[in-house]
């Protein structure tokens, strides 16, 4: 970790901020436009168009944009953007520099949970062009969605706002807003420094580049790993012993073994980066009522479908999760997912329906033992994280 | 002249419900008397009692804005 001290009379040399040479914008716009990357916040977005949009929209209302890196990991089983700020805060601070100057923004803001001391300190280290503001952000779920982000760094709460205006137009205090996630500012960041066809030398045509992944292989420690697009899943995740893989986290899709074993690593279905191996003898169908009772509670309240409909669906779920009648809690829970689905400012309802939807469809023989009052897990201990005794 | 359609402003809205009384054949309400808007385009005849209806939202949630990409 980096760090300061402050009877040390000498700029840190081993420690020192990388060496991204700071290229002419339009040369570091085409270059991120030939590599072809995506934001690695979980939409997957091609960052060249978002990074060229903000431009416009800076240019076209005379207004400076700000850029916000997104460093908010408010997935709880995801730990692939405080690992990245950790080990390599300036390939992100370099990134942050070469975005801000490509939009040729005003303010630049680095948003996180925690870490902010650490992050402070490298940015001592540093001669940056554009001074950036640290900022902690909520222990919150939708911490990190760009407009609750906006409209925590405009002094309001860090709640989604409607999309019309969308942020990269209006965003912090109603300037063009680029918000970009800390993993795609490296990426950036290291474009820019060795170029589109040295980005493009992993990964697949289509899907060029690598992700940092947060992987839960049961029976090991919880890593973070770096690995192209086009992988085999199971060659990140050992398969052998387990029932279910969640993959994109808790906006993500359960898969059954079978499917997992099929499929590769791609960038629309890695949302967050979160990879996990639900071991065989436990019972998906608890682990996901777990996490669905923490997204209602995550739910920012502000939208009538979600409000009302992510707490039914969760209570609905957990009548399915334990053996017994089941009432009409499946059709419930399938209609309720319908009424949320599109039906919010920000994609949480969508993100909470595609986890159940593929629930159903992933554990469908268990929800059939289940409704026969048995559950063929013998562990029934939820396995997956979530934040305790948030109100 | 572009396409327009309806759009709601989900932090807003507080289902008072006024929409679907004044355009039924286009919004109906959802089981917690939210609005459920039809799929298809509003046909040109509709489009004045639309912009009543957006202008007559008690907290202005309802948005007739012109179809996005045209």
């Amino acid at each position: 970790m980096t760090m300061t001290f402050t009877d040390i009379h000498m700029p840190p040399r081993l420690l020192a901020p990388g060496g991204t040479p700071s290229g002419h914008p339009a040369q570091v716009l085409r270059r991120i436009a030939e590599s072809g990357l995506t934001g690695r916040g979980g939409a997957a977005f091609p960052t060249h168009r978002k990074l060229v949009a903000v431009a416009d929209a800076g240019r076209r209302r005379g207004r400076p944009p700000v850029v916000v890196a997104n460093g908010a990991e408010g997935e709880p089983a995801s730990h692939k953007d405080r690992t990245l700020l950790r080990l390599s805060p300036h390939l992100v601070l370099d990134g942050l520099q070469l975005a801000a100057e490509a939009v040729d923004a005003g303010e630049a803001y680095l948003a996180v949970e925690d870490g902010a001391t650490s992050l402070e300190a490298a940015l001592a280290e540093r001669r940056d062009r554009l001074p950036v503001r640290v900022v902690r952000v909520p222990k919150r779920f939708l911490s990190g969605q760009s407009s609750a982000l906006a409209q925590y760094l405009s002094g309001h709460a860090g709640l989604p706002r409607d999309q019309r205006p969308p942020v990269r137009e209006q965003g912090v205090r109603r300037d063009p807003t680029l918000v970009q996630n800390v993993e795609t500012l490296a990426h950036l960041a290291l474009i820019a420094r060795y170029g589109a066809d040295w980005f493009r030398s992993v990964g697949t045509p289509s899907e060029p580049g690598s992700a940092l992944c947060t992987v839960y292989a049961p029976g090991r420690a919880i890593r973070v790993v770096e690995a192209p697009f086009g992988m085999e899943l199971h060659r990140l995740l050992p398969l052998d012993g387990v029932g279910a893989v969640l993959v994109g986290g808790y906006h993500g899709t359960w898969l059954t073994v079978a499917e997992a074993a099929t499929r590769t690593l791609t960038a629309d279905s890695l949302g967050a980066g979160v990879l996990i191996a639900l071991p065989a003898d436990r019972c998906g169908l608890a682990d996901t009522a777990h996490v669905l009772r923490y997204l209602a509670i995550e739910s920012a309240g502000q939208c009538g479908p979600c409000l009302n409909g992510l707490p039914r669906i969760a209570a609905a779920f957990r009548t399915l999760a334990a053996p017994g009648p089941q009432g009409t809690s499946r059709r419930d829970v399938a209609r309720w997912a319908g009424l949320v689905e599109g039906r919010g400012a920000c994609h949480h309802p969508d993100g909470t329906v595609r986890l159940v939807r593929s629930a159903f469809t992933a554990f469908a023989a268990e929800l059939d033992a289940h409704a026969a009052g048995r559950c063929t897990a013998p562990d029934r201990s939820p396995l997956l994280p979530v934040p305790g005794n948030r109100s | 002249m572009a396409a327009m359609e309806l759009g709601i402003d989900w932090t807003a809205c507080q289902a008072h419900g006024l929409c679907a009384e004044l355009l039924p054949e286009h919004i109906t309400l959802d089981e917690w008397g939210y609005p459920l808007l039809a799929k298809d385009p509003l046909p040109h005849a509709t489009l004045k009692r639309a912009r009543r209806a957006a202008t007559d939202c008690p907290v202005l949630a309802l948005k007739l804005t012109s179809r996005q990409g045209s």
